[in-house]
Formats: structure tokens, sequence, C-alpha cells
């Protein structure tokens, strides 16, 4: 029994248990602190939402304004920003891993990215501004927004990617290999497969990233007030696909919520807060679609 | 191969997004009014773009878009805005650089904003300041210097002057300083600025030897919260608050100042959608209970009657019957 133990057992085994504690502490504070935030989030705002919030135009009016346009935007951006960078960035990583000489010029595209990935978000949107909105005429578009935000994540994605790539047992090489398998086929056949699940990983945590972002979307000129939805991407007639709506002008949830908090008025602070559980309920959703994701690829990868 | 599913299904979509850029070359012309610039005007253009959503029914389309000022003036002369939401007049260099690309702007003047000097409401010693003593507070020369009520009035009480303002991007704090110090730009920089007015508001409604300036609406909304201070006239001598009225009759001065929509006058003549809009803005019957509602100082109906026929001069005739269909339609809607 412990009481029989000698003393300096016994004080290493209570320094363990206070360390224990002290770990278990440090992530609680965390999620303390966060579901505060939330709490207040939800209380002050739940009381807006409902389906008029969710497919009401902005208004003058507190009590008649919604966040259709807004959280409309915040979709497409963020399906057009994932469709950019996911495969741009998987396909850098792979490269990086898998394909490219070890040689100085591979460090120094290393280093950029690793740099890149610190960059502040502003200079990412006048970067945009310069090239997407005004150098390639693609206006203030869900386009320019989508690249831009595909621009800023794409360094998280090729890090993740390679991290992941990485993580696959050597062996798993060796054997597609010792099976005759070239290394494309290894690649995307093992190697990708088995590092699935944690480049999704990667790919939310930059989604989740892209979805909050407002100072790269206002430097690309996000509007404010905006009363009608980007044309539809289907048609009656073929071909059925349209893409006008890549250059319609756009607002987002984040956008939004700022315009509304800048207002005088405490009733726009409490839309605000509405678009803001909007917001966290669009990001819990990618998150939630990462884990189905994931546990797919687990369960299929070889 | 659920990895691989994945991946090719994003690949399609890259491929999609990058065969629309080549579509977008044939982008159809849609009538847009396009306008952007001051975050101060923003609310009441906000409420007009509103109601002329509502009676354009599909016909224009109208967005609204906040890029200060002089990146508003920026888009109007790069043809990438209509309308600008100004909180002050155009520069010459920026007038130049609009000329050098044909677009000839023209200043319509819609509404009136007061800098509003506030107080704590549980300071009862100040009831009325003069410009000189704001610039006693607000001077470059103030700075570590003036730092107690007291300094001010030897009767006021010895407590410490917090001082709260717009920081130096803002349109409100280039006005106030170009007032007050004599130098647009040019004050004491130990102030709490925040470029977000709702900040200011609440420093000074918890700290009772705060004084603080922003636009009117800011304090309109949160008068339980502030108390207003009045301002002496150097010319009159009169000391006036910033109410409603006397903004009007131009009586609160010298803090208070006129709010522009700039337009081009080429925009002005050939389309329609530009010539509607104004209309609906200066049309008395509809912005002055709009602009009450939203906390704006309209102007005096005469002073729409002005706007207007600047307009008419500058070949454009709005059409006030069109407003009164829309404001018939807005309240049905």
């Amino acid at each position: 029994m412990s009481s029989t133990l000698p003393p300096r057992i016994r004080r290493a085994r209570l320094l363990e248990l206070a360390f224990g504690l002290f770990g278990l502490l440090l992530p609680g504070a965390a999620a303390f602190t966060l579901l505060v935030l939330m709490f207040d989030l939800v209380r002050s705002g739940l009381p807006h939402l409902d389906w008029d919030f969710l497919s009401a135009f902005p208004s003058r009016r507190p009590e008649r304004a919604g966040i259709l346009p807004a959280w409309v935007g915040s979709l497409a951006i963020l399906s057009v920003t994932a469709a950019l960078a996911v495969p741009l960035g998987v396909a850098a990583g792979l490269y990086l891993e898998a394909y490219a000489p070890r040689g100085a010029f591979t460090r120094l595209v290393e280093v950029n990215i690793a740099n890149l990935a610190g960059v502040p978000s502003i200079l990412y949107g006048l970067l945009g501004l310069a090239l997407f909105v005004d150098g390639l005429g693609l206006g203030a578009s869900i386009l320019s927004a989508a690249m831009v935000l595909a621009l800023l994540i794409l360094p998280v994605v090729i890090v993740a990617t390679r991290e992941a790539l990485r993580a696959v047992p050597r062996t798993l090489w060796e054997a597609a290999y010792a099976l005759g398998a070239d290394r494309r086929q290894t690649l995307l056949r093992f190697v990708l497969p088995a590092a699935a699940p944690g480049i999704l990983t990667g790919v939310i945590v930059a989604l989740s990233r892209a979805v909050g972002e407002t100072a790269p979307l206002v430097a690309v000129g996000a509007l404010s007030f905006i009363a009608f939805l980007p044309p539809s991407p289907l048609r009656p007639e073929p071909p059925y696909v349209d893409a006008e709506w890549l250059f319609s002008p756009f607002t987002a949830l984040s956008i939004q919520m700022f315009g509304w908090l800048s207002r005088p008025q405490p009733a726009f602070h409490e839309l605000a807060a509405a678009a803001g559980v909007v917001l966290l309920a669009l990001a819990l959703l990618i998150n939630a679609l990462a884990i189905v994701l994931r546990l797919r690829a687990r369960r299929l990868a070889p | 191969m659920a990895g691989g599913f994945a991946f090719g299904r994003a690949g399609g979509l890259a491929a999609a997004a990058l065969a629309s850029i080549a579509a977008g070359a044939l982008r159809a012309e849609t009538d847009w009014l396009r306008i952007d610039g001051s975050s101060t005007l923003y609310p009441l253009t906000e409420a007009v773009a509103e109601e002329f959503q509502l009676w354009a029914r599909g016909r224009f389309r109208v967005t609204v878009a906040i890029s200060g000022t002089g990146g508003g003036f920026r888009r109007l002369c790069r043809g990438e805005a209509d309308l600008v939401n100004a909180s002050r007049p155009i520069r010459p260099e920026e007038e130049q650089a609009c000329a050098a690309a044909g677009v000839r702007p023209l200043a319509v003047p819609v509404a009136l904003d007061a800098v509003t000097v506030v107080v704590h409401p549980a300071n009862d010693w100040v009831d009325c300041l003069s410009v000189a003593e704001l610039r006693r507070m607000w001077a470059p020369e103030a700075q570590g210097r003036v730092t107690r009520w007291s300094q001010l009035r030897p009767k006021w009480p010895d407590i410490p002057l917090a001082l709260y303002g717009p920081g130096p991007d803002s349109g409100t704090y280039d006005y106030f300083t170009a007032v007050v110090t004599g130098k647009t730009g040019a004050s004491r920089g130990d102030y709490t600025a925040s470029e977000d007015d709702n900040v200011l508001v609440l420093g000074v409604s918890r700290d009772p030897g705060a004084l603080g300036f922003f636009g009117y609406p800011y304090y309109a909304q949160n008068r339980d919260r502030l108390k207003a201070v009045a301002v002496r006239d150097p010319e009159t001598g009169a000391c006036l608050t910033p109410s409603p009225d006397n903004v009007r009759t131009n009586r609160y001065r010298p803090l208070a100042r006129p709010l522009w929509l700039y337009v081009d006058a080429g925009a002005l003549e050939e389309r329609e959608a530009v010539r509607a809009f104004l209309a609906m803005y200066l049309d008395p019957e509809l912005v002055l209970p709009l602009a009450r509602e939203v906390g704006f100082i309209p102007l005096s109906r005469d002073a729409y009657a002005k706007s207007r026929s600047l307009l008419r001069k500058a070949g454009a005739v709005p059409r006030p019957g069109r407003a009164t269909e829309a404001e018939a339609q807005g309240r049905a809607g």
C-alpha cells in the first residue's frame, strides 16, 4: 500500500499528481474561455436567430434585417477557396515531399512557404487587390475573394500535407515498391490514402480560419449592403451550369458582423452576435464534415 | 479509395473555376449602381438604397461598400464606383486624378453631422466649452501637460482628464482637429483612440473624468449614458448643444458639417439609375423620415430643393414623381 512506500517515492507520486492536475488545468482554462465566449454570443444572438433572419436581406431596421447574402456569400467563397487551395496545396506538398530534389532551390521554397504562413492576412488582401481585382480585372468578385483566401491558406495546406505524408510509415512505401509499383502508383494508391486523414485535418483547420477572415475581404472590396444574391450556378438549359456567380459582388458573414458592430444602435450589436452564432455553426459544420470524411478515409485506408 | 475520390472531385471544381475565367470575358453589362466611401454617411445611404431596391424591383441593383471617403474617391475616379459617400469635400489632387480619367465629380449635400463633445453624465461642472478651451485640451503642445480638469478652469475639480477620440484615419478626427487646433491631423497623441465609436461611447460612459468626441448619431443612441457639452460659437458667443434644430439652422458652430454624395456629372446625364437614386435621396418626403429613423440630422427642406436645383443645373432633372411612387412602394413593402 502507498503508506508503506518510502517518503521519496510518495513525494514523487504527489508531484506527479500535481503536475497532472496542472496539465488538466491548462486546456481546461482554454476550453472554459471558449465556452464563456460562446455562451455570451449565443445568449445575445439566439433570440434573433430564426428563419426570417437567415432568409432576409440586410435592412436599416434591426427587426427586419437578415443575413441571406452574407451566409450565401461566405459559403460560395469557401467552396471556391477549397476548390482552389486543396488540389494546389496537396499537389505542392506531394511534390516537395516525394519529387523535389534536395537542393538550394527546394530549401528556398520551403523557407518561403513557412514564412508565408506567418504573413498578416491584410497583406494577402492588398496583394489580391493589386493582382486579381485590378491586374487580372476580376473585379470585387467572389472569385477574387476566394483566390485571396486560397493563397492565404495554401501554406497551411502544404505544410499539413507534408506532415501527413511524413507520418506514413516508410515500410508502406517500401512494400509498394517491392510489389513493383512505381512512384506515382505508390503515392496515389498507397501513401496519399494513408495520409488523407492528416491532410483533411490540415485542410479543415485552414478552411475554418478562412471562413472568419475579414481584413482581406475588405481589401478586395467586400460590400456592406447588397440586397440580391449571386446568379444561380445552375441553368435550366444546356450546359446547365453557369459561372456567372463567380463574378458577382459579394458580402460575407464576417463583413456583415463587422458592419453591424460599428453601428450605434444596440439592436444591431445583437444581430451581429446572431450572425456570429451562424458563423460558429458554419465552422463547426465544416469540422463535423471533416471528422466524417476522416473516419471514412481511415476505414478505407490500406 | 476515399482519399482519391475527395481529391479528384476538388480537382474537377478547380477546372470548372479556371474555365469560368474565360467565361468572365463575356460578362453582360448590368445596370448596377455601385456606392462606396465613408462609413459616417453609410447608414443613411443604406436606408435609401434599401428603399430604392424595393422600388426598382430588379430593374436596378444597388450595392453599398465602405472604404473611407478617400478610398471612395479613388474608386469613383477609376470608374469602379458611381456614387461616393463623403464626410469631407474632395481634395484638389483627387479632383485632378478624376479629371485625368474623364470623371467630373459633383458634390451634392445630403445630410448634416455634428461633431459632438461628450462627458460622463456625472460630470456637473462642464456645461459649455469654448473652442479655445478645446484647443488647450487637444493641441499637440498639451501632450503630457494638460492632464487635470483644474488646469482648464481653476474652479473645476482636480481630477484626471481622460480624453477619448477617433483615430487619425477617421474623417471626424480630420474635421475636429482642423477646427479646434487649426491644422488637419494635428493633435496630442496621448488620448484613447479607437476607430470604433462604440468603444469611445463605452470609455466615456465609464470614466467620470472623461471627455470625448464623435459623430452625432453615436451620441443620439446613447443619451442615457453620455452628456453632450455645449460649444460656444466664437462669433455670437452663444452656447448651444448639437440638437438637430441647432445644427439644421446652422447655430451649432463651428463643429457642424455637411455630408455629401459625390457623383460623376457624366453618369448623371447618361444613366437612368443614377438619376433615379439621387431623385429619391433628395426627396424630403422620403429622406426626412429615413434620417430620423437611422439617427441622422437631415438638411432643411429648402436645402434639399437647393441640392435638386444643383443637379438640374448639371444637366440632370430628378423626377420627384418617381420618388413619391417609390415611397409608396417602400411603405407597402
